[in-house]
């Protein structure tokens, strides 16, 4: 059975969607349409012309060993910073869920680095991981050289892919709480008489049945790796160093806004928008039919 | 009581805002790359020309450096907001020569009735800036070239007298500086590619690519993986590897000239433009000299190529505006102002007749200004050659981090030099091409 409420003046409800409609055009697909455009041109920097080049871009693109590396790069990224997010979130989830002492102030307190500005987290992770003053750099004071960010690639992405996995705890720790709150207690407490301990229960009851925000989380999560990760790694590392911390959103920026190739720069936001919208379908396809919200 | 003091502002105000129309002055807008303490030096000088005159007013706003400025100028270009003047240095000149996107100062200053001497200025300078005609199409402002900064006192401890002249020399310096316990004989900075690399080039007369290092038209190529400057580069590395040379960066922690003023390092390689600031910034008790970049043994040494920015007009802007850029130009090239300039930063003087009468004022001959002179001797070693008189590549910010990743990486990951520099001469070259596409069928100016 359907229920429906249906406008009968054909009028109102396109002026009602368009505020809305008109900003998504202004704010979105009018940028998109020019990045499109340049992307199968050769754009001028300071602008006052234009080149026709087919696909030219995107093969220079293809055919670039160094683009292959930053692809790669970002699908590590997504799925370490994805992976460690999602789980000290959960692991902190569980842990509040259990209504030990303190839970009410950490079910605050957690949440609170989804607040913080990710330029702002930068800075203040680029110091405490800094190899001469920082909190981690008292290491180097143990076993010289052994932490080095600033030369060594390896270190730098593996800075940054912590910040970014700490900046989203709390975004994940508020989902994965809602959803272990919504799980029947007395299925909780069946398993309980049962004589399952608190991992079991984890593992074999609440794990299956927080299936659907796991995923959804999965899927946000890499979203946000691909776009998000551009405040951090400028403030972080700028790149650097050697364009080892280059995911594929911040070579967009390097390569159009300092190396001025307005066209390659467009024809890979074409590239890891598709991608991006790549991800959603998968979302829309595949969890939302799946999961039942009650 | 208060409410009367109030009611007097206030009327006073309107007063303020009743009269200003009459005596309105244009406003227009400068930006430039410069942050820290030059940038207070350069609103001085935009407080001290507002305050010269009373129908322009010029706004400065600082972009903090060079690249940012470049972009933000582009990006208000596209969407015509613009600045009248922006400060655009040597990376960024090609693109803007091709894109017609300024009014020639040449043009600017006749037009508006100023007569300025172009054959006075510096030739160095004019080579950069000017059209294959020889007409300078920004106006010079602040110029500079790479020096060799050394710690006099540490020097000393180690037995050297005077200013090390050949990197032989230095290698010495470094390695007995290194046995009597100094931690950092040479601060490095891999991504100072300006000092390190496209200098070394110029004083050693290597070409960096081809048709005269672009001068001769677009299609020029990349050459610097085959001169000295491969050999220079193994030997940064094995510097760096003995420990003679320290990296020294902003993603390191401190800078090369934070270590040098600190006294931390006891060399370092820095625009002359530095002068000025290391003399404020020195730690107590840290004693320094400037000389010219040493040379190999055994070469000869040629002119090292001019630094920093010029001044751009640019299009799109009412004529009363123009007339408040040619007003300011006009302020700038003003001998006094000029001398000013040059002293309180450390850039050199911009024209012969300027540099001249700083040196018959003896301006040269007594600390902190002692040393900067050299950086003339340098610029003039030689008249400026096919390889010394600049660079005119396209998109030459694109290729200048090639060649500082390819420096980082040799120095980081222990790539090969010959290796790292032909993969960088490879993308370098792709960029060029491109940038030929880009601008198909145009000729530099």
């Amino acid at each position: 059975m359907e229920r429906r409420a249906v406008y009968r003046n054909k009028v109102l409800p396109w002026l009602l969607i368009g505020p809305q409609l008109l900003l998504v055009l202004v704010f979105f697909y009018w940028p998109t349409s020019q990045a499109l455009y340049w992307a199968f041109t050769l754009e001028q920097p300071w602008g006052g012309g234009n080149l026709w080049a087919g696909l030219d871009n995107f093969l220079y693109i293809f055919r670039d060993d160094r683009y292959w590396g930053t692809v790669l790069r970002s699908a590590f990224y997504a799925l370490a910073a994805t992976g460690l997010s999602m789980l000290v979130a959960l692991t902190l989830a569980s842990f509040v869920d259990r209504a030990l002492k303190g839970t009410k102030l950490f079910q605050s307190v957690f949440i609170w680095p989804y607040a913080i500005a990710a330029p702002a987290a930068g800075v203040a992770f680029r110091f405490i991981f800094s190899p001469e003053a920082g909190l981690v750099g008292a290491i180097n004071d143990i076993w010289p050289g052994i932490w080095d960010p600033a030369t060594n690639g390896i270190h730098a992405l593996a800075m940054v892919i912590v910040c970014h996995a700490w900046l989203g705890i709390g975004y994940n720790f508020v989902f994965f709480l809602a959803a272990l709150q919504m799980i029947p207690r007395s299925i909780n407490e069946a398993g309980a008489m049962d004589g399952a301990r608190p991992f079991r229960r984890m593992l074999d009851l609440q794990l299956p049945l927080i299936a659907p925000t796991a995923f959804f989380l999965l899927i946000m999560n890499i979203i946000s790796s691909f776009t998000d990760s551009f405040g951090l790694i400028d403030t972080m590392t700028e790149g650097g160093p050697i364009g080892q911390t280059e995911v594929m959103v911040y070579k967009i920026y390097v390569d159009g806004f300092k190396g001025l190739d307005y066209s390659g720069a467009a024809a890979q936001s074409i590239i890891l928008m598709l991608l991006v919208i790549g991800l959603t379908f998968v979302q829309f396809k595949w969890v939302e039919r799946r999961v039942h919200y009650n | 009581m208060k409410t009367t003091w109030l009611l007097s502002a206030a009327l006073a105000a309107t007063a303020l805002t009743a009269a200003s129309p009459a005596a309105a002055a244009t406003k227009f807008e400068f930006w430039y790359g410069l942050s820290g303490d030059l940038s207070e030096r350069v609103q001085e000088m935009c407080s001290r020309f507002n305050a010269s005159q009373a129908d322009y007013e010029i706004v400065c706003v600082s972009q903090e450096n060079y690249e940012n400025n470049l972009q933000n100028t582009i990006a208000a270009f596209r969407a015509n907001k613009q600045p009248t003047v922006t400060q655009i240095s040597d990376g960024g000149v090609v693109d803007l020569m091709l894109s017609g996107a300024f009014v020639p100062v040449r043009e600017l200053m006749e037009k508006n009735g100023y007569t300025i001497d172009w054959s006075n200025y510096f030739s160095g300078i004019s080579s950069y800036f000017s059209t294959s005609k020889g007409e300078l199409l920004a106006m010079p402002f602040n110029s500079s070239t790479a020096m060799f900064y050394y710690n006099t006192d540490a020097l000393k401890a180690v037995g050297f007298e005077g200013a090390p002249q050949t990197w032989e020399q230095v290698e010495k310096i470094a390695t007995d500086l290194k046995a009597a316990g100094y931690e950092c004989p040479i601060a490095f900075d891999p991504t100072g590619t300006w000092q390190w690399f496209e200098q070394f080039s110029a004083v050693h007369n290597q070409p960096i690519a081809s048709n005269g290092n672009g001068y001769g038209g677009l299609d020029a190529v990349v050459e610097f993986n085959k001169g000295k400057f491969v050999d220079q580069l193994t030997w940064y590395k094995k510097m760096v590897d003995a420990g003679l040379m320290v990296h020294k960066s902003k993603a390191a922690g401190q800078t090369a000239n934070e270590a040098f003023t600190a006294g931390e390092c006891q060399m370092s390689s820095s625009s002359i433009a530095d002068h000025g600031s290391f003399s404020k910034q020195a730690k107590e008790g840290v004693h320094w000299d400037v000389t010219v970049l040493p040379i190999w043994e055994g070469t000869e040494r040629h002119n090292s190529l001019v630094g920093g920015a010029a001044l751009w007009t640019l299009k799109g802007k009412s004529e009363e505006e123009y007339k408040g850029a040619a007003a300011f130009y006009n302020f700038i090239a003003q001998p006094i102002e000029a001398q000013h300039w040059s002293t309180i930063t450390g850039y050199i003087p911009v024209t012969n007749s300027g540099f001249e009468a700083m040196m018959a004022d003896g301006f040269y001959d007594a600390p902190p200004y002692k040393g900067r002179e050299l950086a003339i001797q340098s610029l003039t070693a030689t008249p400026p050659g096919e390889y010394t008189r600049g660079i005119r590549l396209g998109n030459f910010g694109a290729v200048r981090q090639e060649v500082s990743k390819a420096m980082q990486s040799v120095i980081f990951d222990g790539v090969a030099p010959q290796k790292a520099l032909d993969d960088a001469a490879a993308r370098s070259n792709e960029i060029l091409r491109k940038f030929e596409q880009t601008y198909k069928g145009q000729q530099l100016p």
